[in-house]
């Protein structure tokens, strides 16, 4: 197996299926990482031909849900990129900690882990009871997920270690019991988390936020997509608002830039008008 | 006609002490992007960049997602992403598993770039400890691309380099001290 299975021109026919079908719009993903997932998935599955994989995406719901979840990125961390929790800690959610009400939208969220990462800062502020964030994912599988609260224990070190590099200094262990391989984490800080389905391609602005964090999403979208998506996370956010991407992502190409202000150092920026 | 519209280079354990008796030595005015992915530590970042931009009046820089790939510049995967090519030959960047626990993994930028740069592609592999981007050279040949390996014995670590060997038809086998004068060449 050195060259791809699925061509290049057998991924637009999947696609198009799945606007037709399912009303799925991936036609703005970006072809290499889709093309490469779609191709790990097929193999994955044994596959015995296109047409039999394309039949299954196509007339088995069940089947076409696993490749929703398959095609798409769901890899994430508690308290990734250590410095940008320092800075939310530090900087955004105390400006934010001003305000009457916080409203927090973190588009997504995949199976959860910022969503907690982001309520343990909230709630060591002081503030999370006044707060409400909504996390939303197109993938219902990943948001039943989420909304557990469970992760591997075996992950625990590598997020505490992050914890601590973002500023926590309180014991890390002390907001899961542990429960066989799993960490369970405490109710209190689900409380305040949201979890609902969002497609970030077909779904509108259905609230107003003052902190809108979207990381490594928009890095799988095409430039068209990603500006309107930009667009979208613009007519969410609230004046003096903060927009969050991820390490390498930008606003730099899209019109929205020219109402927001970077913070330095930091993939965070604010609308100044 | 150019034989060669880009060169990727791909390396872990070993590599960094080759690129950087390299890179000096490239032409600054060489008709191809040379594009290096090597395993680093996560948070390890823009290090890299600043470290072998002092070697080299070559332009030195991270791969930006969407980045138009051009001549003469030197472009380094970010730490803890993949980079993919696109067929219109723009950086992706992807952070899904990872793979031969790598990310970046040699094996993601080799196969994207075979089907994008087809027999216009030449990859070399370094010294390194995992068999990260062995995968990779056989999609390359198989689109008509070209596998080039570092000679196992002048490796710090022989290990991937030795893979290839075993594994791949590999079209040059080189000493650290050939590698420069064969990227120079390939015009």
């Amino acid at each position: 197996m050195e060259l791809p299975v699925v061509n290049d021109e057998q991924v637009e026919i999947l696609l198009s299926d799945l606007l037709e079908q399912y009303g799925y719009d991936f036609t703005g993903y970006s072809r290499a990482s889709l093309k490469r997932r779609i191709i790990r998935l097929y193999s994955l599955d044994k596959a015995l031909s296109f047409a039999e994989f394309r039949y299954k995406v196509n007339n088995d719901s069940a089947y076409f849900k696993r490749f929703v979840e398959q095609v798409t990125v769901n890899v994430t961390e508690m308290f990734r990129d250590p410095q940008f929790f320092k800075t939310l800690r530090e900087t955004v959610l105390p400006k934010l900690g001003t305000y009457p009400f916080i409203r927090i939208w973190l588009a997504g969220c995949s199976t959860g882990e910022e969503a907690y990462s982001i309520s343990i800062v909230l709630k060591e502020l002081n503030l999370l009871h006044k707060s409400l964030i909504y996390a939303t994912d197109l993938n219902p599988s990943v948001l039943e997920k989420a909304a557990q609260g469970m992760f591997s224990l075996g992950q625990m070190k590598q997020y505490s270690e992050n914890y601590i590099a973002a500023g926590g200094t309180m014991d890390f262990s002390g907001y899961y019991s542990a429960n066989y391989s799993l960490a369970k984490f405490d109710e209190e800080l689900k409380s305040k988390i949201i979890f609902s389905t969002h497609n970030l391609v077909s779904d509108h602005s259905f609230n107003e936020f003052q902190l809108i964090l979207c990381r490594n999403v928009l890095i799988y979208f095409d430039r068209d997509l990603q500006n309107n998506v930009l667009e979208l996370f613009d007519e969410s956010l609230e004046d003096l608002g903060y927009l969050a991407l991820g390490t390498k992502e930008t606003i730099d190409f899209s019109p929205i830039n020219k109402k927001y202000k970077r913070l330095p150092a930091n993939k965070i920026w604010r609308k100044v008008s | 006609m150019s034989m060669c519209d880009a060169f990727i280079i791909g390396g872990s354990a070993g590599s960094l002490d080759v690129l950087l008796k390299v890179l000096p030595e490239i032409q600054p005015d060489i008709p191809f992007p040379i594009i290096i992915v090597i395993h680093r530590k996560h948070g390890a970042d823009s290090l890299l960049p600043d470290l072998l931009s002092s070697r080299t009046k070559l332009i030195v820089k991270e791969a930006d997602e969407k980045e138009k790939i051009v001549a003469g510049t030197v472009y380094i995967a970010p730490s803890d992403y993949h980079l993919l090519i696109e067929m219109d030959r723009t950086f992706s960047l992807d952070y899904s598993e990872k793979v031969n626990y790598s990310r970046p993994a040699i094996d993601v930028t080799f196969q994207t770039a075979a089907e994008a740069y087809k027999n216009k592609l030449v990859c070399l592999l370094l010294s390194g400890s995992n068999a990260d981007g062995v995968k990779g050279l056989k999609t390359v040949k198989a689109w008509a691309g070209k596998a080039v390996i570092q000679d196992p014995e002048s490796a710090q670590v022989a290990y991937m380099p030795e893979q290839a060997k075993k594994h791949v038809e590999i079209d040059r086998i080189l000493r650290i001290e050939d590698v420069a004068e064969f990227i120079n060449l390939l015009r």
